[in-house]
């Protein structure tokens, strides 16, 4: 099961780097939103996939039952699902906005930081 | 989707909402629930009701700007841990009180503390996003 | 209720018995006052008049407990705090060592100088929209990711500074604040992304998240291949945040264009952010794995700070120099990381606060000379020195302290980082850190002769286009008098600085003081609290 998911896992590892080599921003954001999913299974994974026995405790027991799923990976995963969410909810917003405000989502063309043709700086007084 | 039926119900809906969320909440420490999925939970009773009656009867209604009610879960969820403190224990150790009110036991400890300031974040943050969101729609 | 079935449960094997010290809780007072005051600036966002007071409150506050923290880190130790009484690994540890409490303070001093420079020149629309909230929650990132002992947690420390940081450079969502945010946010989050995969490597070998504990496992570990794949992928994901050499382009592209306190923070933390957790990994969890790669690093720092210093030497743009400066000082430091000897390890540390604080500084200066001439275009800016003599004294000794001449505090490191590559006999770092001086001196020397020698290059009357800053001047004084004041002082006294880097340095090269820190007498091993 877990070589399964490691394959899963890089085949979207791949996906996500071929989106975010691309010049358009919205690809790059496709990829990445696809490379924070990537990485949350990959943690999910790494806690190794157990029996579908839920990580509670009994009410009438101390410790739970040697076969409980680990419940670590879970918590880490959802950490890194809310902070990824509310990255992407930025870069969304930023996207759009920069999309407005610079009239293009091409990466060569976003230029406005960096002007192309910058002068050099003065040689002497 | 201002129609009758939906501006009729929301009301009651939205409430009945809050209040399963602040039973979601409390309930939250031994079994699945807690601040976040409460908070969840009501931030989308409180768009039902900015999709039904508009946004504004939403923020008469909340009296207070959805970020700073954020700002207030986050200074408690800070704050809850403060109490290890006077208990002399690490910072962020549950502590537990087992008052009798009423004839029944209450389990109450900074960990719920913590959990609602978690509520109140979750809260103030999607509610506002959620907002501004309808409003924009609204034109 | 089978109450027959209930093990004997040891409390001790899991908690921490012992009450913590007072002076103790220092270790999570930035984490407190951080949180607690953004969460009030945050609730009283609509009395823009009110909030500089409150947030300075904060920052003067978190500023004394890292003061607190640094004395009590210098005269007992390494400080260690588990969160929740849960003993390590189990849970969240914070560890303050040397060198995470000597970058804290430096973190207290520059954000409390960003926040009184802040005072002037974030105006009420932008205090409206949250600039001191974010501004706090950031240092509280950087902070706690120095002092935070559990690797998953630096993860989430490295999102809330994000975050911060996000905030406050879209703030007045001006077109070229746009775009450099677009390049920095989508390079930091695919850096903090492939962090986190490496921490879901490190989790699934080791299986634990303690810094400490990894450390302890992966020292007894003899298979080199996977942990030496964890460490280059740590150091590929780190590279990318400190902007050293191929991935650093997002540095220069993003940190000119939001407000000059902005970048100044910026420049003084975030990339050394990215420094600190190198050294922790490198030199606390993997030793190993640091010699296989010290030539790869080495390369790396070489480049970066020549790239660096070239970089600056072709600006117009003033800020944009001290873009490219802050690169090439991040070539300096990690230039220790790859030589790994004491020697090189005390001029990283040094090289560090010192950059942290005269970057800072350097950026503030900036700030008023483009609030004084109304432009940040070394074309068109001069004149300063017969206004503001005293500034041009100022910025003198800053150009020369980022430049690493004597007599002030960029001297020392690079002496003993020089040093340091001559003992190994790595002659050519060596020379890269002397050649990219050189360079770094004639770029910061034109950007003085040109701002602040030469006549003003404007018609009587006639004023740039700065706008709304230009009230700066005078407030600004206090700041960059303290901040020179520090480069002055550690230049002619070094001293006790030395000290404290020497302790650092021999900190790193003993990870086995950190560990035994954290798991009290260095003799416990993992607590027997399993499932069986």
């Amino acid at each position: 099961m877990e070589t399964a998911m490691a394959f899963l896992g890089g085949l979207y590892f791949a996906v996500s780097i071929y989106l975010m080599l691309s010049q358009y921003i919205i690809r790059i954001l496709l990829g990445a939103a696809l490379f924070s999913n990537g990485v949350n299974l990959t943690l999910f994974t790494m806690g190794r996939i157990t029996r579908e026995t839920p990580p509670l405790i009994p009410p009438d027991a101390y410790v739970g039952t040697p076969d409980i799923a680990n419940g670590l990976p879970q918590a880490l995963v959802l950490t890194a699902i809310v902070i990824a969410f509310s990255l992407f909810a930025f870069l969304l917003v930023l996207v759009m906005r920069s999309y407005q405000e610079l009239g293009t989502d091409d990466t060569e063309e976003m230029r406005r930081a960096e002007p192309r043709d910058e002068p050099v700086p003065p040689l002497g007084y | 989707m201002r129609t009758v039926i939906f501006g009729s119900i929301a009301p009651y809906l939205t409430a009945l909402m809050v209040l399963y969320s602040i039973f979601v909440l409390l309930r939250g420490h031994n079994e699945p629930g807690g601040g976040f999925i409460g908070g969840l939970i009501a931030a989308s009773a409180l768009a039902v009701y900015g999709v039904a009656c508009g946004v504004s009867p939403v923020r008469r209604a909340l009296r207070f700007h959805p970020m700073a009610i954020a700002g207030f879960g986050l200074f408690i969820a800070a704050m809850a841990g403060m109490f290890s403190l006077f208990a002399g224990v690490p910072y962020m150790t549950g502590l537990w009180i087992y008052p009798t009110v009423l004839g029944v036991e209450l389990k109450l400890s900074t960990t719920l503390i913590f959990d609602i300031g978690v509520y109140l974040v979750v809260v103030g943050t999607i509610a506002s996003i959620a907002l501004a969101l309808e409003e924009r729609d609204r034109g | 209720m089978a109450e027959t079935a209930r093990p004997q449960i040891v409390l001790s094997d899991a908690l921490v018995m012992q009450t913590p010290p007072l002076a103790d809780w220092l270790v999570v007072a930035p984490l407190v006052l951080g949180f607690a005051f953004a969460a009030l600036c945050l609730m009283t966002r609509k009395n823009t008049a009110g909030q500089p007071a409150l947030a300075l409150t904060g920052l003067a506050l978190m500023l004394a407990s890292k003061i607190g923290l640094f004395v009590h880190v210098l005269t007992s130790g390494t400080v260690v705090m588990a969160m929740g009484r849960w003993l390590p690994p189990f849970g969240i540890t914070f560890t303050a060592d040397m060198l995470g409490a000597t970058l804290a303070l430096a973190t207290g001093i520059v954000g409390l100088a960003v926040g009184i420079y802040a005072v002037r020149e974030a105006d009420n629309t932008e205090r409206r929209y949250g600039f001191y909230p974010f501004l706090l929650m950031m240092l509280a990132g950087v902070a706690c990711a120095f002092l935070t002992g559990d690797i998953f947690n630096l993860y989430v420390w490295f999102e809330v500074l994000l975050l911060g940081s996000f905030g406050l450079l879209v703030l007045g969502s001006r077109p070229e604040q746009l775009d450099g945010a677009t390049k920095y946010a989508f390079l930091n989050l695919v850096a903090t992304t492939l962090f986190l995969v490496a921490v879901a490597y490190v989790y699934g070998l080791f299986g634990t998240l303690n810094m400490a504990d990894i450390a302890r496992k992966a020292a007894e570990m003899d298979q080199v291949g996977p942990r030496l794949t964890i460490a280059a992928l740590f150091f590929f994901a780190f590279a990318m945040k400190v902007a050293a050499f191929p991935l650093n382009f997002w540095l220069p592209a993003s940190y000119h264009t939001p407000r000059i306190a902005v970048s100044a923070v910026f420049a003084g933390l975030l990339t050394k952010v990215g420094v600190y957790a190198l050294l922790r990994i490198f030199m606390t969890i993997f030793p190993g794995d640091r010699v296989d790669l010290a030539v790869a690093i080495g390369v790396v720092a070489a480049a970066t700070m020549m790239l660096g210093a070239l970089g600056a030497l072709a600006q117009t743009d003033m800020r944009r120099i001290l873009g490219y400066l802050v690169i090439s000082g991040i070539g300096i430091m990690l230039a220790g990381l790859a030589l790994g000897s004491a020697t090189g390890l005390s001029g990283t540390a040094f090289y560090t606060v010192h950059s942290m604080i005269v970057m800072t500084a350097l950026y503030l200066l900036v700030g008023v000379v483009g609030a004084k001439t109304g432009t940040f275009d070394l074309a068109r800016a001069g004149g300063l020195y017969t206004q503001m003599p005293w500034l041009a004294a100022i910025a003198l000794v800053l150009c020369l302290s980022v430049a690493g001449l004597p007599p002030l505090s960029g001297l020392w490191p690079k002496i003993y980082l020089v040093k340091a590559s001559i003992d190994v006999g790595v002659w050519w770092l060596a020379a890269a850190i002397l050649v990219s001086g050189l360079v770094t001196t004639i770029a910061l020397m034109r950007l003085f002769t040109l701002a602040f020698w030469r006549p003003s290059q404007f018609e009587p009357g006639e004023q740039g286009v700065i706008g709304q800053a230009g009230t700066m001047g005078r407030s600004a004084y206090p700041i960059l008098i303290a901040l020179t004041a520090l480069t002055v002082i550690a230049g002619v006294y070094p001293e006790p600085f030395i000290k404290v880097s020497d302790r650092i340095a021999f900190e790193l090269m003993q990870p086995t003081g950190y560990i035994d820190a954290v798991f009290g007498d260095g003799t416990a091993t993992t607590p027997a609290l399993t499932v069986q």
